[in-house]
C-alpha cells in the first residue's frame, strides 16, 4: 500500500534470529529485514534463508514487511529476489542512482506478483546514497511502484568526500533535494538513520530537525530509537485542532455541495488539505483520539 | 488431602506440623493474643553488654543442639556473618539447629554442607540460589518453610518462630547495644528486618564492625533489646550489599513492558495528586520508576509516598518533589542511603509496619500501584516466584503477597519468555501469590487485565494499548515457544509456601533427579 504511515522504519539484521523474532514487539511504522549491508558477504546465504523463514513464521504485528535487497548490480539481487513472497509489502532498493534501477527491481516484482498470484502490489522505496543518486532524486522517485523515497547519510558522505559531523550541514543539500524530489514526485520523503544509539538527545534533535524539513519518517537502526521517533512525529495539540478545524470546514462544504472549502473566511487549497489529513492521521497513529478533543 | 482455595492439594500435617488450607486473600479471621517474648534478665547499672568476640558471644548465648537462630538480610549476597556463625557452631559441634534467617543468597552456599550432615535441619526463611536447590534435591532432614516478608513477622508476633537467639550483623553499634544502618564501613540503610527478631528474641546479639562511643543514633534497635555486642572484622562486602540492579534496562523489549505499564496505569486513572506507587530494584520496574516519574512530571502530579525497596530513581523523585514520602525497608544503591540519611522525609520503618497482617493497618494497604515480577504466571493469574519452571526451588517471596494484597493495583512486570520458557501457562509449578490479589500483566507481547477487574477494563476501553484474554497471550506465546513440558517430582514434600495470614498456599516436592 504506497499511502501510509512510516514514520518509523527499524533495520533488523537478516542473519540474527533473535532481533529478528522480537521484530514486531517495537510498534515501529515498518520493519526493513535487511540482507545488504547488515550482513557480510559470506553470510548472505544464511541471511537469504532465514528470512525465507521468518516471512512465513513471524508474526510483525501491525508493522509493514519491507525487506532491503542488494542492489541490482551487486550479484547477489537475483538470489534475493528468489525469497520474494505475499509476505512482503515492499522493497527497499539500496543506492539507488537511476530510474532504471527502479525500473530493473519493478520488472522483477511484475514478474514474481503474476507467477506467485500475488494480488496487491508490493511497493519500492529507492534509497538515495551517492551523488549522483540526488542529481536524479526526481526520476527515481517518479520510478513504477514507488512510494516513498529514502535517504542514505553514511554512503553518501563517503561518495562526496565529506565529513559527517553532528550537525550535519554537509548533508543540507541532499536531504533538502530529496524531499522536494519525493514531494514533486508526490511520494512520501524518508531521514537517514541516526547512528549514536546512545545518544537520545541527538536523535531528537534531528528528528525535529527532519520533520522541520518536510520528512514524514526517520529510520533507526535500534528499537530504543523507535518511541522517539514517534514521539517527534506526534502532531502538538494546536496542529490536531488545527487541522480538525479544516477537516470539519471540508464536511460543511460538502453538504453545502459547495466546491469552496472555507476556514475563517479563507479559501483553503489542496495541500493545506493534505497536510491536515496528515496531520490526523499521525495523531491516531500515536493514540489521540481526536474525536474527544473539544472544538474550537 | 483437602484442596485450598488456589486449588493444590495441602497435606493436613507434615513432620507433626499442622497445616491450614489457604481459603482466600482475606479469608483468615485473626484471634487470640499475640506470643510475648520472655521477660529479660536483669542488667544492672555499670553492666558491660560488649564481649570480646564472636565466640564468647556463642559461649555466652549458650547454643545447644536443636535451638533456633536469626539473621537479616539487609546484606544481601554481601553478608558474612551468617557463615561465621554457622561455622564454628559446626566445628563445636552443634546440630540439629533450625534457621529463622529472614534471606539466604548464592553467598551462603557454604550452608549447603550444614544441610547435608545435619547441623541445619529445618529453615524458616527465604532461599535464593544454592541452599534451595540443595532442599529441592531432598538434603534437608526436616522442612523449609517459606513465608513473605509480612508473614514472617506474623509468625514470630503468633509464637508460630520462636527464635532462641538473634546474630544482628550492624553496620554500626554503640557498647550498650544501640544499632544502625547507617554509618560505618559496611552500610546496609535500614535494619527494618531485624527488628521483630530483636523484639522477640531470647537472647539477642548485635555483630559489628564499626563499634561507636554511646549512644549511635537512629536508634534502629534500641539497646533495650540487645544482650550483647561483640566486633569482627568485616560483618559484609561493602559493594554487594547495595547490590541492586543500578542500570536501567537497555533492553528494548523491556524498557517496553515499562512504558507501557506507565501508559497501562495512567489509563487507569491512577496518575493522580497523592498518588502512591512500590516498585522494586531490577532492570524493568527501575525503568517503570523511572517513567512513572516522567509521567507525573509531565502531568503536575504530586504522590504522597512510595514504599521501598529504595533506588536512585525513587530518591530522585523525592528530592524534585515528585513524592512527599518515603518509606523504607531496604536500600538498593548507596545514592539512595545519602538521601535517607539526610532527608527527613526519607524514613526507614519496620517490616512489621511495611507489610504484616496482624497489626492494625499496614503501608501496603496504603500503595495504590505495584510493580512486581514474576517466575510463571497462571491463566488464573496465580504468580509464581519460589520456583522455577524446572521445579527447582530458587527465590524467596520477598513481599510479593503482602504487596499484591495490599496494593490497589498490582502489575506483573515480565518478558513473556525468558530463554524458550513462556511466563504464562495453563498451571503455575509453585503458586506463591493468588491470582486474586494480581490485577495485570504486561509483557512485551501483550497486556492481561484480571477478569475480576471490571471497573479497571471498563476504563481501558477504546485503549490502543495491546490488551487481550490472558489465554490469547498465552497462545501467542506459545507459537513462538511451544508448550514446555512440566517439571516431574518425587512425593517427598521438602518445603512449605505459607501465605502472609499463616494458612498454606502450595507446597514444594523434592525434584525427581534423572
Amino acid at each position: 500500500m504506497k499511502e501510509r504511515l512510516r514514520r518509523s522504519r527499524l533495520f533488523l539484521p537478516g542473519n540474527n534470529p533473535k532481533i529478528i523474532q522480537d521484530g514486531g514487539v517495537f510498534e515501529a511504522d515498518a520493519i526493513i529485514l535487511d540482507l545488504e549491508d547488515a550482513v557480510s558477504i559470506d553470510s548472505k546465504d544464511e541471511a537469504r534463508i532465514l528470512v525465507k523463514w521468518a516471512l512465513r513464521e513471524v508474526d510483525f504485528g501491525g508493522s509493514e514487511v519491507l525487506i532491503r535487497v542488494n542492489h541490482p548490480d551487486s550479484g547477489f539481487f537475483e538470489d534475493d529476489m528468489g525469497i520474494i513472497s505475499g509476505a512482503v509489502e515492499g522493497i527497499v532498493l539500496p543506492k539507488a542512482e537511476s530510474e532504471g534501477d527502479v525500473e530493473k527491481l519493478a520488472g522483477f516484482l511484475d514478474t514474481i506478483e503474476k507467477d506467485m498470484g500475488i494480488d496487491k502490489e508490493i511497493i519500492i522505496i529507492p534509497t538515495i546514497e551517492s551523488a549522483l543518486g540526488v542529481m536524479n532524486a526526481y526520476e527515481i522517485a517518479s520510478g513504477p511502484r514507488v512510494a516513498a523515497l529514502a535517504f542514505g547519510a553514511e554512503d553518501f558522505t563517503k561518495d562526496i568526500g565529506a565529513e559527517r559531523t553532528p550537525e550535519g550541514k554537509e548533508l543540507w543539500y541532499a536531504r533538502s533535494a530529496i524531499v522536494t524530489a519525493a514531494k514533486a514526485a508526490g511520494v512520501q520523503a524518508l531521514d537517514t538513520v541516526y547512528p549514536n544509539v546512545r545518544d537520545e538527545e541527538g536523535l531528537r534533535a534531528e528528528t525535529e530537525a527532519a520533520r522541520r524539513m518536510g520528512f514524514d519518517g526517520k529510520s533507526a537502526i535500534h528499537p530504543n530509537q523507535i518511541g522517539i521517533i514517534h514521539d517527534v512525529f506526534t502532531p502538538s495539540p494546536e496542529e490536531i485542532k488545527k487541522a480538525l478545524a479544516v477537516m470539519r470546514a471540508i464536511k460543511e462544504a460538502e453538504e453545502k455541495k459547495s466546491g469552496v472549502i472555507a476556514l475563517n473566511g479563507r479559501m483553503i487549497d489542496r495541500p493545506v488539505v493534505e497536510r491536515a489529513k496528515t496531520v490526523i492521521r499521525l495523531a491516531e497513529a500515536a493514540g489521540i483520539d481526536t474525536e474527544e478533543l473539544p472544538e474550537e | 488431602m483437602p484442596v485450598n482455595a488456589v486449588g493444590r492439594e495441602i497435606p493436613r500435617e507434615i513432620d507433626g506440623k499442622k497445616l491450614i488450607p489457604f481459603g482466600g486473600a482475606y479469608a483468615r479471621k485473626p484471634e487470640g493474643r499475640l506470643h510475648a517474648p520472655k521477660i529479660p534478665p536483669l542488667i544492672r547499672p555499670g553492666e558491660s553488654k560488649v564481649l570480646p568476640s564472636l565466640d564468647d558471644a556463642i559461649e555466652k548465648a549458650g547454643i545447644t543442639d536443636g535451638m533456633t537462630l536469626s539473621f537479616h538480610h539487609h546484606f544481601r549476597d554481601g553478608d558474612l556473618l551468617v557463615n561465621m556463625v554457622l561455622e564454628k557452631l559446626a566445628k563445636k559441634g552443634i546440630k540439629d539447629l533450625k534457621m529463622a534467617h529472614i534471606a539466604l543468597f548464592p553467598v551462603h552456599e557454604p550452608l549447603v554442607k550444614y544441610i547435608e550432615n545435619g547441623v541445619i535441619t529445618s529453615t524458616e526463611g527465604s532461599l535464593n540460589g544454592p541452599t534451595g536447590r540443595a532442599i529441592s534435591m531432598g538434603k534437608l532432614k526436616g522442612l523449609a518453610t517459606l513465608r513473605s516478608h509480612g508473614g514472617r513477622v506474623r509468625a514470630v508476633k503468633a509464637g508460630e518462630i520462636e527464635i532462641d537467639v538473634n546474630f544482628i550483623a550492624a553496620p554500626t553499634a554503640d557498647t550498650y547495644g544501640n544499632c544502625n544502618g547507617f554509618w560505618g564501613k559496611s552500610p546496609c540503610g535500614p535494619l527494618s528486618y531485624a527488628m521483630i527478631d530483636a523484639e522477640h528474641a531470647d537472647t539477642v546479639i548485635a555483630v559489628t564492625d564499626n563499634l561507636v562511643r554511646y549512644p549511635a543514633l537512629p536508634l534502629s534497635i534500641p539497646q533495650t533489646q540487645v544482650d550483647y555486642v561483640t566486633t569482627v572484622d568485616n560483618i559484609g562486602i561493602p559493594e554487594k550489599i547495595v547490590s541492586g540492579t543500578t542500570q536501567i534496562t537497555r533492553s528494548p523489549a523491556r524498557l517496553k513492558i515499562a512504558r507501557q505499564a506507565i501508559q497501562l496505569i495512567k489509563e487507569a486513572g491512577y496518575i493522580k495528586d497523592g498518588m502512591s506507587f512500590q516498585a522494586g530494584a531490577g532492570g524493568v520496574s527501575l525503568a517503570a520508576t523511572k517513567f512513572l516519574g516522567d509521567a507525573m512530571r509531565k502531568e503536575g502530579v504530586k504522590g504522597s509516598f512510595a514504599m521501598g525497596g529504595t533506588t536512585r530513581y525513587v530518591t530522585d523523585m523525592l528530592r524534585d518533589g515528585l513524592i512527599d514520602t518515603i518509606f523504607d525497608a531496604q536500600l538498593f544503591d548507596l545514592y539512595a542511603l545519602d538521601s535517607l540519611r539526610n532527608n527527613p522525609k526519607h524514613v526507614e520503618v519496620s517490616s512489621e509496619m511495611y507489610a504484616d497482617i496482624h497489626t492494625k493497618g499496614t503501608i501496603v494497604n496504603r500503595v495504590d500501584v505495584s510493580f512486581l515480577g514474576a517466575t510463571e504466571i497462571d491463566t488464573d493469574f496465580n504468580v509464581n516466584v519460589n520456583t522455577h519452571s524446572d521445579g527447582w526451588l530458587l527465590h524467596g517471596t520477598g513481599g510479593h503477597q503482602d504487596v499484591a494484597a495490599g496494593s490497589d493495583f498490582t502489575m506483573i512486570l515480565a518478558p513473556s519468555f525468558r530463554g524458550r520458557v513462556p511466563i504464562i501457562t495453563d498451571s503455575v509449578t509453585t503458586v506463591t501469590t493468588p491470582g486474586e490479589t494480581i490485577d495485570a500483566i504486561v509483557t512485551e507481547r501483550g497486556i492481561a487485565i484480571n477478569p475480576r477487574r471490571e471497573d479497571i477494563l471498563d476504563r481501558l476501553h477504546g485503549s490502543t494499548l495491546p490488551i487481550m484474554p490472558i489465554e490469547d497471550l498465552m497462545k501467542r506465546v506459545r507459537r513462538i515457544t511451544g508448550v514446555p513440558k512440566k517439571p516431574e517430582f518425587e512425593d517427598r514434600i521438602v518445603a512449605v509456601i505459607e501465605y502472609r495470614d499463616g494458612t498454606v498456599i502450595d507446597v514444594v516436592r523434592q525434584k525427581k533427579m534423572k
